[in-house]
């Protein structure tokens, strides 16, 4: 089984261009400031990173500089073009091919993720593919899953002349390696089982929509023709013929459309739920059968119009609460960062071979490179490295990698080519594994009861009750006239706004809440997230930035040329984070570098030996004042970085991940409208503890976690959220690792913020494309006011109702006065929730 | 008004044309896709002139 557990992709990612100063030049592609080492006086363009000067050449190589008009038709956010510039050599795999792309005779069918796509403009270009790669018939963006279809020519058809008519044709990899050089990194793309039977689903529900349409339009045009002859005459013969005309043109919706809300109303039945289907497939049923049976007794009321219109504006509501899902699906989805696929195989005599990562049997020899993904669980077997295992499990400072270590699919290789011996593979890996876990979680867990359901409950039974006193009252005068006035009470009660009151907001609120950059899957969390309950927070990426970051610098501040100077030639995260702590600062020339694997740099500046290291790195007793540093950078967890010159210890830099600056007030927020807080950390316990201390302090308020742990592990997390729930608490959980996945999927509520692994992506019921932690109380909020509006909406349905019930148990209800009245509930919710703002800026 | 004994039926019988159509660009998968269209209907073919980036000829 293809495994769609994946791991950050280090190059997926772009590295935002080092900040300049204001008045810099902008890069030609994509408006980005270039950054100062970048500018090249001589060419007339400047770009600001390798990828757009690619991008924009082949543009203007092709005749293609439309993109630019196209793409300022729509203005918008434009990022530097991710141009990664592999070769895709693995696409032409025929393994490969097998598994993504479809043959038919000389034609091959592949489809493609792309990244980098995020405007209209990126649909005219990427379209345009056949012009750009000979051999390329057709390529078809979706805008909306970002998946290019593209057909390509891999033979020419025999019996055609060439000569007379050259018919071009190409590879895979070609076309990959063209997108990949437009800025649109393609990755193979096979419809998951679940987004497949989503599409059907999708599909289905829109041709029982316009059939439904399509018969209610015609069953109102023969009843404004029955109402029209209730005010003037009209003869007998031409009564029945309307009669029986709408109940005809009626019968597509009242059969088959409605079938969805029958199954659901049967399901519900079933299951021992109530469901807002059941009162609606009652009435929908009993009033097309007297319907029926009054057209065949040629006396008495016909309802048919009304029937059918029932029909289409409920499944018009469906449908766009369940697109609204499946976009919140898609998005998260698409947010991801996307698998290493292929593996760096080693074969006998020592050659590289690139095979998917799925295919590497156990005990072959693989080279990972540095700066590349671990492709499969193994030991090393040669080389020593530093792995990054951070989104795994949830370590900020690399972990050392040495003959005999083992190592895990999906975590990054930082320093230095190792081989490793494959152990486990694809679906084995123990991320794949623990991606299982999550899957499992999620189906365990029970549906959440909603607010509209306990709704219909009590409505279903106050209909019933109604109609039998109904039937009861008019008996005296008729059995006829009795059974007329119950049916008409359910057929009129029908619960049009009240059907529509709850997806209609949640499909608003959930739209609303898209724009704003909060993804929730469904209505049904949006109500959770409006109660109190213990939200858990990871630590790592959520409450901090992610990301190592200079702390502290205490000691001679005149370093920082040399430090950059030994800094640049490392890849370390250290390195970097110091490299890019000073960007403005020009590097000093250093000579003799020398590299100590998991101890630091030195050099010679100026003559003198400067070593920048960790605390092993310097021999010798510290200076006194350094010893201090130490031990308290060692109480907060911060990790300790002594620079020396000549051996003599100048400076100790602090290291470590920042809390996000507005993380304490928002806590505090929190806490002040009822929610109790949790932190579980798979980090050190002294940085847990040194953060939970600082958050405290800066909030304010006393006790501002009632647990802060570390060092927890996936399989620890899970079973903190799942003792919770067993007690009856409602739980958020808040992470982004693979090490909170499972966990998510445990909780009431998970939310996945930015920058997330793809399992926790996936199992999480609500994802946050804006980093920090400003989005839960937003959230909150957001979800709160969703329910206010529910609840209005619930509140007005019920008077119209009421309204209506009246009417009938008066005897006074005509099919004019419901066809009157059901548009007018319907017309009065729809108005109310997409007109009201429950998220966005005004909060 | 017998007429209408033979209008009715014909323009049921067109409209029902109507709907097997709508079905059969449904099942076909046409309608799959409702957000990409929209967006090519404001692309024009080579009517657009190129806002390229100033270039000195080299």
């Amino acid at each position: 089984m293809h495994t769609e557990l994946v791991a950050p992709h280090p190059r997926s990612r772009p590295s935002a261009p080092p900040p300049t100063p204001a008045t810099a030049t902008a890069c030609a592609h994509c408006g980005q400031p270039v950054p100062s080492e970048l500018l090249d006086p001589v060419d007339g363009l400047q770009f600001c990173c390798s990828g757009c000067r690619i991008v924009c050449n082949m543009l203007r190589q092709h005749a293609l500089d439309g993109y630019y008009a196209q793409r300022d038709l729509e203005p918008g956010q434009t990022a530097p073009a991710l141009v990664t510039g592999r070769d895709y050599a693995e696409f032409d795999d025929p393994r490969f091919l097998a598994l993504y792309a479809r043959s038919n005779g000389d034609e091959r069918t592949l489809e493609l993720l792309l990244e980098g796509v995020h405007c209209a403009a990126c649909v005219w270009l990427v379209e345009k593919l056949p012009e750009l790669v000979p051999g390329v018939t057709q390529c078809r963006l979706d805008y909306a899953r970002r998946t290019a279809v593209v057909s390509y020519r891999t033979a020419t058809p025999t019996g055609v002349d060439t000569r007379a008519r050259p018919e071009a044709t190409t590879r895979a990899s070609a076309i990959a390696r063209t997108l990949d050089r437009l800025g649109y990194p393609p990755h193979p793309h096979r419809d998951g089982e679940r987004a497949a039977l989503a599409r059907r689903e999708e599909r289905d529900l829109l041709t029982r929509l316009g059939v439904a349409g399509a018969s209610a339009g015609n069953s109102m045009l023969f009843a404004l023709a029955l109402y029209s002859g209730g005010f003037a005459d009209m003869d007998a013969g031409h009564m029945r013929y309307f009669r029986l005309l709408s109940a005809l043109t009626a019968l597509p919706a009242v059969t088959w459309s409605a079938l969805v809300f029958y199954r659901g109303a049967l399901g519900a039945v079933r299951a021992r739920r109530p469901h807002m289907d059941l009162p609606l497939s009652l009435g929908i049923v009993l009033g097309a059968l007297w319907g029926a049976f009054n057209l065949l007794r040629g006396a008495g009321e016909v309802y048919f119009d009304s029937l059918s219109t029932l029909v289409f504006v409920l499944l018009a509501a469906r449908f766009v609460q369940v697109r609204q899902q499946s976009r919140a699906e898609l998005a998260a989805g698409r947010a991801r960062a996307l698998t290493p696929h292929d593996a760096r195989q080693l074969n006998e005599s020592g050659a590289v071979e690139v095979v998917p990562a799925e295919s590497v049997p156990q005990g072959a020899h693989v080279e990972v490179l540095a700066g590349d993904t671990f492709p499969v669980d193994g030991r090393v077997i040669e080389g020593a490295s530093q792995a990054d295992t951070s989104w795994l499990t949830g370590e900020s400072v690399p972990r050392r990698v040495a003959t005999g270590t083992h190592v895990f699919a999906g975590t990054t290789n930082l320093m230095s080519r190792v081989v490793v011996y494959a152990e486990q593979s694809g679906a084995e890996t123990r991320a794949a594994r623990l991606w299982q876990e999550v899957q499992r979680a999620a189906t365990r867990r029970a549906p959440i009861a909603t607010l509209a359901e306990h709704a219909s409950a009590y409505f279903l039974v106050g209909v019933l009750v109604l109609a039998c006193l109904g039937f009861l009252a008019w008996l005296p005068s008729g059995a006829g006239a009795a059974i007329e006035v119950a049916v008409a009470l359910l057929v009129v009660t029908c619960p049009c706004g009240l059907a529509l009151a709850t997806p209609l907001t949640v499909s608003a609120a959930l739209g609303q809440a898209a724009r704003a950059g909060l993804l929730i899957k469904g209505g049904e969390f949006l109500e959770e997230l409006s109660k109190p309950a213990l939200i858990v927070f990871d630590k790592t990426g959520t409450l901090t930035e992610g990301r190592l970051s200079l702390l502290r610098w205490l000691g001679d501040e005149s370093l920082g040329p040399a430090i950059k100077a030994l800094e640049q030639t490392s890849s370390h995260p250290i390195a970097r984070a110091l490299v890019a702590t000073l960007a403005d600062v020009d590097a000093a020339v250093a000579t003799a570098i020398e590299h100590r694997l998991g101890v630091g740099v030195s050099g010679v500046i100026d003559g003198r030996r400067v070593s920048v290291g960790a605390p092993a790195s310097v021999s010798g007793p510290l200076p006194e004042w350094a010893d201090a540093a130490l031990s308290q950078l060692g109480a907060e967890g911060s990790s300790a970085v002594l620079v020396s010159v000549d051996g003599e210890v100048r400076a100790v830099l602090g290291l470590g991940d920042p809390i996000r600056k507005e993380a304490a007030g928002v806590l505090a927020a929190l806490r002040q409208r009822g929610h109790r807080l949790a932190l579980l950390s798979g980090d050190r316990e002294a940085v847990v503890q040194h953060v939970a201390a600082e958050l405290e302090s800066a909030s304010g308020l006393l006790e501002l976690f009632e647990t802060a742990r570390g060092e927890l592990g996936p399989e620890a997390k899970l079973a903190f959220v799942e003792a919770e729930r067993e007690r009856g608490q409602r739980v958020f959980m808040v992470g982004d690792g693979v090490n909170d996945a499972a966990a998510l999927a445990a909780a009431s509520v998970g939310i996945a913020v930015h920058g997330g692994a793809e399992a926790s992506l996936q199992a999480a019921d609500v994802f946050a494309t804006r980093p920090g932690v400003q989005p839960i109380l937003e959230l909150c909020h957001g979800a709160r006011r969703a329910l206010g509006v529910i609840r209005l909406n619930l509140a007005v349905s019920l008077v119209y109702n009421l309204v209506a019930a009246c009417l009938c148990l008066a005897g006074a209800i005509t099919p004019l006065w419901a066809a009157v009245i059901m548009p007018l509930s319907s017309l009065s919710v729809v108005m109310h929730s997409y007109r009201r703002r429950m998220f966005g800026a005004d909060q | 008004m017998s007429v209408l004994f033979i209008a009715v039926p014909a323009a049921l019988a067109f409209a029902a044309s109507a709907v097997c159509a709508f079905l059969w660009a449904s099942r076909s998968g046409q309608l799959d896709d409702l957000d990409t269209p929209p967006l090519r209907m404001l692309q024009d073919d080579g009517a657009l002139r190129p806002a390229a980036p100033k270039t000195k000829r080299r």
